[in-house]
């Protein structure tokens, strides 16, 4: 079978189109046994490709942002203000947001797997999955966060969020200034994934 | 269990490697084992914390090499095998075994978005009251179960402080056996890295862990 997407190095293309090979066929297995339906196969990765993405988190971060109610309903349920905004389910079942103030800076990690909050932020990057990752952010987290170009004064706290349980934690970070004649569909348009994450702050 | 999964702390896997413009999926084929792991989940036959065991007790070699997309083919492989949905043979050869029933799958396309929407919650109601008041001092567990936990090699031993209790939540060390929920407050604590890692530490650092009831001692 063909396959179009652009791997970098060899190795891994030819193990990635041996995975195509092996999915596809226990794709196969379980249609022709009944196991599954191939429409809702295609409705969840349209989902996450589509619809279930940090866009999701960009509007919650804008509007708490614009909305100090919405941001104080935020911070107190963040479950119940999420889902005002239509952002629910799993993944996201017990979401909590963590601010970022001149003081204080927030990074999240799941250091025995890899969750995060899907609905707001969709399915986490691979960089957020891998060993270096997973490990360094609970002992070197400004280390990690030099590794993304942010270099944090030591009089800034550095609060790590291991995500151990259902909880799931989205980071608030600082609305940037020179930004106060935007609206919140503008701002939104300014908010990064890993901004979210804690791994870049928001720039105009 | 001590397995690699438990990876916070350690060192000597190099930077952290962001990829600019990272699409959704790198291949089709990583939609494909998401979506399959779902839909085959539909059919209840394990829990979320028995699929994440799964994944922790593949080969640590294999957990160490395969990207989490290979993890997740073959721990659902391992799931769908152990629930007895299909057989090693069928996986071997693609094909149902002869004369095998057809089944009627239970996630349609109109339920996806409501199941997605749904999700899992494991919050539960509980009468008990938390043993742990805010700002208590605690210290983690020094346990070594052999089975699934969510209570990290790096705090246990070491002393923390309560900041708050998130209610009652599915215990996974037993829900992972299907040895029941057992739901019992879950607190978020927040050790110093000081007390982590050690003077190299910044004082101001703090790590915080959403750890349950029984994982922890008073201090």
């Amino acid at each position: 079978m063909s396959h179009d997407h652009d791997d970098h190095g060899h190795d891994h293309d030819h193990g990635a189109s041996d995975m195509a090979l092996r999915v596809k066929a226990l794709e196969t297995l379980l249609i022709e046994k009944g196991l599954v339906d191939p429409a809702a196969l295609d409705a969840i990765v349209e989902a996450y490709e589509t619809q279930i993405g940090p866009r999701n988190g960009a509007r919650v971060v804008a509007r708490a942002w614009t909305d100090p109610d919405y941001k104080a309903r935020l911070m107190s349920d963040a479950t119940a203000a999420i889902a005002e905004m239509g952002f629910s389910g799993a993944q996201g079942e017990h979401m909590v947001v963590v601010e970022n103030t001149p003081d204080t800076h927030n990074l999240v990690v799941c250091t025995l797997c890899s969750c995060y909050p899907w609905p707001v932020l969709g399915l986490p990057p691979v960089w957020y999955k891998s060993s270096a990752f997973r490990s360094r952010a609970v002992i070197d987290p400004r280390g990690v966060l030099r590794d993304f170009g942010l270099a944090l004064p030591d009089e800034v706290a550095v609060r790590v969020w291991d995500s151990t349980a259902e909880i799931r934690y989205l980071v608030l970070p600082e609305r940037p200034s020179g930004t106060e004649n935007m609206n919140a569909e503008q701002l939104a348009g300014l908010v990064t994934r890993d901004s979210m994450v804690g791994t870049a702050r928001v720039t105009a | 269990m001590n397995g690699v999964h438990d990876m916070g702390g350690m060192q000597g896997f190099g930077p952290v490697q962001p990829e600019a413009n990272e699409p959704v999926f790198h291949a089709p084929w990583e939609g494909r084992v998401l979506a399959l792991r779902r839909a085959a989940g539909a059919w209840r036959k394990w829990n979320i914390d028995f699929g994440r065991h799964t994944i922790e007790t593949l080969p640590p070699a294999d957990y160490l090499r395969m990207s989490y997309y290979e993890k997740w083919f073959a721990s659902t492989i391992k799931l769908i095998v152990g629930a007895g949905l299909v057989t090693k043979e069928e996986v071997e050869t693609g094909r149902p075994a002869a004369g095998s029933k057809r089944e009627t799958p239970p996630l349609t396309p109109d339920k996806v978005m409501p199941i997605l929407k749904a999700g899992g919650p494991t919050l539960r109601e509980t009468n008990a009251k938390p043993r742990f008041a805010d700002g208590a001092p605690v210290r983690a567990r020094d346990i070594n179960p052999a089975g699934h936990t969510r209570l990290p090699r790096y705090v246990r031993g070491r002393m923390g402080t309560i900041e708050c209790h998130h209610g009652a939540h599915v215990f996974p060390d037993t829900n992972s056996k299907f040895e029941g929920e057992k739901p019992q407050y879950l607190y978020t604590v927040r050790f110093e890295a000081r007390e982590l890692w050690g003077e190299g530490a910044n004082p101001r650092d703090t790590v915080h862990l959403d750890l349950w009831e029984e994982y922890l001692d008073p201090a």
